[in-house]
């Protein structure tokens, strides 16, 4: 305590120059910090404001109403939110057991040299550019998925209307949904190896002890107490899944269908796939109308994300209170 | 293990346990064969560019200029100008900005400040980047041409999420008792932030620098509202003009056109893209391997 009175003549020769560059440095990284939040509110305002004319023209009707006919200027958005919605649900519904298998497979059962190798060659599968995804999803997938899986599955599952006619291109609903999990796969893998990772060894250990298999120990240790991890990780696959544009508009097909189809081999579009073909549009309502997709896209995205935080916040409070 | 198995063995499982060691043994292949799967994957992704690129790349794939639409021959040398001027100036953009708010988040927040910037730093790496494509466009673009500029002002907001966070990583690496030591020797806190704690973890800033440059660099929705209308032909350094010519935007409508030579092109464009992009990734990775074992000795 004393110190301080014979500290603070010492420092006075350079109190003055830190004090200013406490001062500024702080400032500068409150400043950039709160950029961040002003951009959210920007990013809200501008594609809002640039929807406006759409919204008061058409309404929240514009959500449930399956036509966009630009030559008559009357435009709805059910169909790209039903294409969004098969496309995301297919992408994660193959997604989440594969990526989860992978998680499985790189933090329990390779040999550590392996893992090593294998983990980051599955993160590389995220770091392929979409546009360049989609090229090989128009050039490669699509016309294996039309001579090969489409006619199998029409021909097995047929009765059931989603597995329809294949596509004459094979560009359609069911390929961008392909795409999709090739995308997901390994965001859900990577999240999902780190959380199984996370689990005590002596929780484990204790289940093998026991007598379990190793599946039975994974089931009731490593998938129960990851569950909230997992379920966030979902979310964050989804959030992905909806708002991938390029690699989708390149093998889905769309442009021109505007209704809903249940056939999956048929051509669709989704929110962004839409925006995507025909930004920024001829007539000014069509521009605000695509805006409006993009509002309809941007709600989607903050409240997926959203919860996946708060899911994510929650489980590892929890996790550290038990520690 | 194996053997123990076979039947007549009567010290091996039988009944319920058999069962349960033969479910084991299933979701374990099951386990094993989706890796391979994804693998398998990536594999046939690289193999299909590196084939149908490889067959195009040439000198003069990347020093020529593409010709007009459905011809054969030419290059992209205008788009990887384009390309690596909207990209660095992004990285500029987005770069101090990106660590500064990493630098309030380690150095100078409470619990109660930095919950709100993390959330909105999640939020917004989480948003769709076609969304963002669409605000550049209602602020920037809206009305007038296409700027190059738009493109990485869009592009600046995709990767400042990326950028804080792993500099924030690489910031909480650093021990606190070199904080402690320096204030203990009276400097202050803005000396010891940029002049001790920064330059420790510099390699990793760099790290998380080049994998947000080659998240970027591939971004292709944002590009196509601000930067997607240009004249392929011609080689522009004014990134404050109209559109630039870049790769992603070069690959997407050529992979939409109809003519075997546009989609050719787009094979070259796309292995020079994934090229530069799996180069800066595996190198990051590597860098950022030594650097966490530098730290930790």
């Amino acid at each position: 305590m004393p110190s301080i009175g014979v500290g603070a003549p010492l420092a006075g020769h350079r109190g003055r120059a830190d004090r200013i560059g406490d001062t500024a440095l702080f400032t500068l990284t409150v400043i950039a910090s709160l950029t961040v939040i002003a951009a959210i509110v920007a990013i809200a305002y501008k594609v809002v404001s640039g929807a406006e004319p759409s919204i008061s023209h058409f309404g929240i009707g514009f959500l449930g109403r399956d036509v966009w006919t630009p030559n008559f200027d009357i435009y709805g958005a059910a169909a790209f939110i039903y294409g969004t919605a098969v496309t995301s649900v297919m992408a994660l519904a193959l997604a989440m057991p594969i990526g989860i298998a992978i998680g499985l497979f790189l933090s329990l059962l390779a040999p550590r040299r392996l893992a090593a190798v294998l983990g980051p060659l599955v993160e590389l599968l995220a770091a392929i550019p979409s546009v360049v995804l989609g090229l090989w999803g128009i050039i490669v997938l699509a016309p294996f998925l039309r001579d090969t899986l489409e006619p199998a599955l029409n021909s097995v599952l047929g009765w059931i209307p989603i597995f329809g006619a294949p596509s004459p291109t094979g560009l359609g609903i069911f390929t961008a949904g392909v795409v999709l999990t090739i995308m997901v796969v390994p965001i859900v893998a990577s999240i999902s190896r780190e959380l199984f990772q996370s689990v005590p060894g002596e929780l484990k250990d204790g289940a093998l002890a026991l007598g379990t298999t190793r599946w039975e120990m994974v089931r009731g240790v490593v998938l129960a107490s990851t569950r909230p991890g997992l379920a966030a990780t979902a979310i964050l696959g989804l959030s992905r899944a909806l708002g991938e544009a390029i690699a989708v508009t390149q093998v889905i097909g769309g442009g021109s269908q505007s209704v809903i189809n249940s056939n999956f081999f048929a051509n669709g579009d989704t929110l962004a796939s839409r925006i995507a073909t025909q930004f920024p549009g001829t007539t000014k309502l069509q521009t605000a109308s695509l805006f409006y997709l993009a509002a309809i896209l941007l709600v989607i995205g903050l409240l997926v994300n959203l919860v996946a935080q708060l899911i994510l916040r929650r489980g590892t409070l929890n996790r550290g209170g038990v520690r | 293990m194996a053997t123990s198995i076979e039947t007549g063995n009567p010290l091996g499982p039988s009944g319920n346990l058999r069962r349960r060691q033969a479910v084991d043994r299933f979701m374990r292949g099951s386990a094993t064969a989706a890796a391979v799967l994804a693998v398998a994957v990536l594999v046939i992704v690289v193999y299909s560019v590196a084939v149908q690129g490889g067959s195009q790349l040439s000198i003069s794939f990347l020093t020529k200029a593409p010709p007009l639409v459905g011809l054969p021959g030419g290059g992209i040398a205008p788009e990887i100008v384009g390309t690596v001027l909207i990209v660095a100036l992004a990285t500029a953009f987005a770069l101090p900005l990106g660590v500064l708010i990493a630098i309030f988040l380690s150095e100078f927040s409470s619990r109660a400040t930095a919950y709100p910037i993390r959330l909105a730093l999640d939020l917004l790496n989480g948003l769709p980047s076609i969304v963002i494509g669409v605000f550049a466009y209602g602020l920037i673009v809206y009305g007038g041409p296409n700027l190059g500029w738009a493109g990485s002002f869009a592009l600046a907001i995709i990767m400042i999420p990326l950028i804080a966070r792993s500099t924030l990583e690489v910031l909480r690496l650093v021990p606190q008792a070199q904080r402690d030591a320096a204030h203990a020797l009276g400097i202050s806190t803005w000396r010891t932030t940029l002049g001790i704690v920064l330059p420790a973890c510099l390699s990793g800033i760099l790290t998380g620098t080049v994998l947000a440059v080659a998240r970027a660099a591939g971004e292709t929705a944002p590009l196509l509202l601000t930067t997607g209308i240009f004249n392929p032909q011609v080689t522009s350094f004014n990134i404050f003009g109209v559109g630039l010519p870049n790769i992603p935007i070069e690959i997407f409508t050529e992979s939409e056109a109809s003519a075997p030579a546009d989609h050719a092109r787009a094979w070259g464009a796309a292995l020079v893209l994934m090229a530069m992009i799996l180069i800066a990734n595996l190198g990051a990775r590597a860098m950022l391997a030594r650097s966490r074992r530098k730290m930790f000795r």
